[in-house]
């Protein structure tokens, strides 16, 4: 008990704590590597809306790549057929429920029974529980999808100053898109882990067109810079991690689940990494956001009804209040 | 308001048989209607009204929202999800409630610092700040307890931290933290109790707000002169003058509340929230919501555990005095010359200490963070009573009419204004 | 208004002048634009008050779970189960030859709710036997004994209302007691010879 709560106070004095108000709410889980570049969304904005092809495709990258071990279960199959969605046609939905079999009851003999799924049902899990996602994925947990856009931010290194400049902008242009760069991003982040030459003790970066092929050089995936006096600490890639430039701690399980030409896309889009990671994204940000069409739309009314009755108050009070001075 | 006379006069028989029986129209015309307002308000005092309609917007949008919400461990996360998803404009009430808190801070934090320029805390206006600051208070709790309900990792961790303070307490502290948790940690229980607190401590809030209002009616209004209403000529009836500029404000404050509802719902609130709690991993970044942040400064500023959690309390807890330690006899600070660069650097201080409570604890941030405490605390316990003794105020107007018309202009705007209207 | 403006011109100038309205010209411009700002803000006001009133509408995942499947084979002739459809009790009922004779007899005149009341008309072509109907009595909501074999059935061999007295016949239908209409029969179909989709 007091061993808990000590370590609990500790991790909340002692542990950097970033955000708030001032730096808002866009951050990243963590550590430090490159700034996370902002895409061009179409949801972005005031008037932002999905692109219906483009969260179809998406829903085919997670269908196809991502459901074998990510679960997605607040969207239920319905979901894909409503309004502001990738909007399927219902029927299709339909059908494609049915493809799923999912356990249901206890029936009247008691026992528990697989059934076709329905579009009422959220979309199966690719596994049953926690233990059995982590068994499978070397310990490492898949997390949910459903809410990954909302859940993750982008951190924006800048200093205090221009700390005013960023809020104003950030809320001025309703930026609300930092998940969906960050899994952007993350997909498209896998590279070869950086080559480092030790030059007494100070571990120095090989550009990386140099690098291939490079035997003799040290692969970090990030580098402790020592004290004054003291060497650099190299540390290398984890078992079974991968090297991503975005992620937190640049070592992740996920392998590279993109390769250019990896799916088939039934438009004329191209079929590469960063157009299934670009797709991929748009549809986690309508998974974790599905009313956003509905709130911009009536989110635009409403502030417009609002600019008027504020502009017809205050000519009223300045009527009223025309005969004195005050 | 005791001294002015009520002008109601009920217009039907109905009204009449209904003011002979129970005046509360006649009561309310007197309050909300004749009540004089001094003329010279500015819009800092459009705060009070703006703050009792966001009172009640809570508390609306928060019953809408218990309608669907589960107070379980296990499900509220997913009925908060359901809320955004299912329920027939569940988002909407969500970004209100949710979104609605941040700007209710914002108001109070405008209204505390108008009250603290314009010198409303002075006599005798002592026991409607010290209500002030309980209803702040109580704001407080109510705001961080509503901060658990959807049980996300930062709501679950916020709860530890912020509960684990009251460890720092002598002798009793563990046992006050096992009551508050009802357990030995933060779990369902301690949300099930919070969900209980959070429903009724918003209308244990309207019944102070109602000792304040009353309050502010028995003494009457301060004003950006500091002067108090003297004649006729000093005020104007709240309604329709006063009541038709709070309108105003209340919509133009509305267009920023709108603005973050629709298009920046997420923007206060933190990534983190979105991950359900999870008691076996703490996210590497606690922090409060913002609103909390220039207190939770001061908390870690300082090195002891109780000494941090006593500094906490005590920067709240400090406002109830001021009353008695501004020793100045001027109210206004429009007409303190030296106290107005010290209470402009005690809001800087307050917005800094907010930004540094979001950075991490270390290196030159906690040295900020400690200059700026001390510079907290400094203003209230030395400048405040100091300043008032060694300061020389500028020459206040005789009365609120001469500072709205200039000197000797007393008599002169009454002729003009009614020569005016007469020639129309 | 009007007493503050007798008050007024006798007190203080700002009032006088806050309160010079003596004049209708003054008056009317005035009131126009003030009623207009309140009146838009009124609207707005009760317009905001919508999605207040519609949270509480079943929400989209109850609507889905509008439909229930069911298997009739194991219901024998002279039985009756009960399923949910969307929170509420469904009877189903393998009428036999007699109950259905006595059902087809009743002559719609009789009845006192006749909105489509005859037997045809409460069940599907050629499925005669089977009868598919709310179980909830149309008085006050009760649910009307009937279903298992011991439960008393009423005057009409159909079902009986214990909290009121209401009794249904062989096809649902009030005969007798305060209900006003007859036992409500859901939308279903045959998806296939013995199994229904209700909703």
């Amino acid at each position: 008990m007091v061993m808990t709560v000590k370590t609990v106070l500790r991790a909340a004095a002692g542990l950097s704590i970033v955000g708030g108000l001032a730096a808002g709410a866009a951050m990243a889980a963590g550590g430090g590597g490159p700034t996370i570049e902002q895409q061009k969304w179409s949801f972005g904005g005031v008037r932002g809306h999905f692109d219906r092809a483009q969260l179809q495709r998406g829903f085919q990258v997670y269908k196809e790549v991502c459901a074998s071990c990510h679960s997605m279960n607040r969207i239920s199959f319905r979901n894909l057929s409503q309004p502001g969605g990738p909007e399927f046609p219902e029927d299709g939905v339909k059908n494609l429920a049915s493809t799923y079999q999912v356990v249901d009851g206890p029936n009247d003999q008691g026992k528990m029974l697989k059934r076709p799924a329905k579009p009422s049902d959220p979309i199966p899990s690719p596994f049953d529980n926690e233990q059995q996602a982590r068994s499978a994925n070397n310990g490492a947990l898949p997390p949910n999808l459903s809410l990954i856009a909302r859940a993750r931010g982008i951190e924006v290194e800048k200093p205090f100053w221009m700390v005013p400049v960023h809020m104003v902008k950030d809320i001025g242009t309703g930026y609300q898109e930092a998940g969906a760069d960050y899994v952007f991003a993350l997909l498209t982040g896998y590279a070869d882990v950086p080559a480092y030459k030790n030059e007494n003790g100070h571990l120095v970066l090989i550009p990386a067109a140099q690098a291939k092929g490079d035997k003799a050089a040290l692969r970090c995936a990030t580098v402790d810079r020592g004290e004054p006096g003291k060497p650099d600490v190299c540390n290398k890639l984890g078992d079974g991690m991968n090297y991503n430039v975005y992620f937190p701690g640049n070592q992740i399980a996920m392998a590279p689940p993109l390769q250019d030409g990896q799916l088939k896309y039934s438009d004329k889009s191209p079929e590469t990494v960063a157009q299934y990671a670009k797709d991929f994204a748009a549809f986690s940000a309508w998974a974790a956001d599905p009313k956003l069409e509905e709130r911009k739309r009536i989110g635009l009314m409403s502030m417009l009804y609002l600019l008027i009755t504020t502009v017809l108050l205050y000519f009223a009070k300045k009527r009223i209040w025309s005969k004195v001075p005050h | 308001m005791s001294n002015h006379e009520s002008s109601y006069v009920p217009k039907t028989r109905i009204e009449k048989w209904f003011d002979e029986r129970l005046p509360l129209p006649r009561m309310v015309h007197s309050s909300f209607i004749d009540f004089p307002t001094p003329r010279n308000l500015n819009y800092m005092w459009t705060f009070g009204g703006i703050l009792s309609f966001m009172l009640v917007v809570q508390i609306i949008s928060g019953i809408t929202l218990a309608m669907h919400y589960v107070p379980n461990d296990k499900m509220a996360f997913d009925s908060v999800e359901a809320i955004r998803r299912d329920v027939n404009f569940g988002w909407l009430l969500r970004n209100i409630h949710a979104v609605g808190a941040s700007m209710f801070f914002l108001a109070v934090y405008l209204h505390i610092a108008r009250g603290l320029y314009y010198g409303s805390y002075k006599a005798p206006r002592e026991i409607l700040w010290i209500l002030g600051v309980i209803i702040f208070l109580l704001m407080m709790a109510t705001g961080f307890m509503g901060y658990t309900l959807p049980w996300g990792q930062m709501s679950f961790w916020g709860v530890t931290v912020i509960t684990n303070l009251f460890s720092a307490i002598p002798i009793v502290g563990e046992s006050v933290v096992k009551w508050l948790w009802g357990g030995y940690s933060v779990s369902g229980v301690t949300l099930n109790r919070f969900f209980s607190l959070h429903y009724l401590l918003p209308f244990v809030l309207v019944g102070v707000v109602a000792l304040h209002v009353w309050a502010l009616h028995h003494v009457g209004q301060n004003n950006p002169t500091g002067i108090e209403i003297q004649t006729k000529s000093d005020s104007v009836p709240m309604g329709p003058y006063a009541l038709m500029k709070d309108a105003y404000a209340l919509f133009g404050f509305l267009l920023l509340y709108a603005w973050f509802v629709f298009f920046a719902p997420d923007y206060l609130g933190h990534a983190d929230n979105y991950i359900e709690a999870n008691p076996l991993s703490t996210p590497p970044h606690i922090v409060p919501e913002w609103y909390f942040l220039p207190f939770y400064a001061i908390l870690r500023a300082i090195p002891s555990k109780l000494g941090g959690v006593i500094a906490m309390f005590a920067s709240i807890v400090v406002l109830v005095f001021i009353p008695w330690l501004d020793t100045s006899r001027v109210k206004s600070a429009k007409y303190r010359p030296m106290f107005k660069y010290f209470l402009w650097a005690f809001f800087f201080t307050v917005i800094a200490l907010g930004y540094l409570g979001g950075k991490p604890a270390e290196g030159t941030y906690v040295m900020w963070a400690r200059i700026f405490t001390a510079y907290y605390f400094a203003f209230f316990l030395i400048i405040m009573p100091i300043v008032g003794l060694i300061e020389t105020p500028l020459n206040l107007p005789r009365s609120i009419t001469e500072a709205v018309l200039g000197k000797g202009g007393g008599a002169l705007p009454g002729t003009v204004a009614t020569a005016q209207a007469e020639k129309r | 208004m009007a007493s503050e403006s007798k008050k007024g011109s006798a007190t203080g100038a700002a009032q006088a002048s806050g309160h010079g309205h003596g004049e209708h010209g003054e008056a009317t411009r005035r009131d126009f634009i003030t009623t207009a700002a309140l009146g838009w803000a009124g609207v707005g006001g009760a317009l905001a008050l919508w999605p207040f009133i519609q949270q509480m509408n079943p929400d989209a995942s109850t609507q889905a779970l509008a439909s229930t499947e069911l298997d009739l084979a194991p219901i024998k002739e002279g039985q009756a189960v009960t399923v949910m459809w969307r929170g509420k009790p469904v009877f189903i009922r393998n009428r036999t030859k007699d109950e259905i004779a006595k059902a087809v007899a009743t002559p719609v005149g009789e009845l006192s709710d006749r909105t489509l009341a005859s037997d045809k008309d409460r069940t599907k072509k050629g499925k005669e036997n089977w009868l598919v109907l709310v179980g909830i009595c149309t008085h006050l909501g009760c649910i009307p004994k009937g279903q298992s074999l011991a439960d008393q059935k009423g005057d009409y061999g159909g079902w009986f209302c214990p909290c009121h007295g209401s009794h249904y016949d062989t096809a649902g239908r009030i005969r007798k007691g305060p209900a006003p209409r007859n036992l409500e029969v859901p939308p279903y179909e045959f998806v296939s010879d013995t199994k229904i989709r209700i909703g």
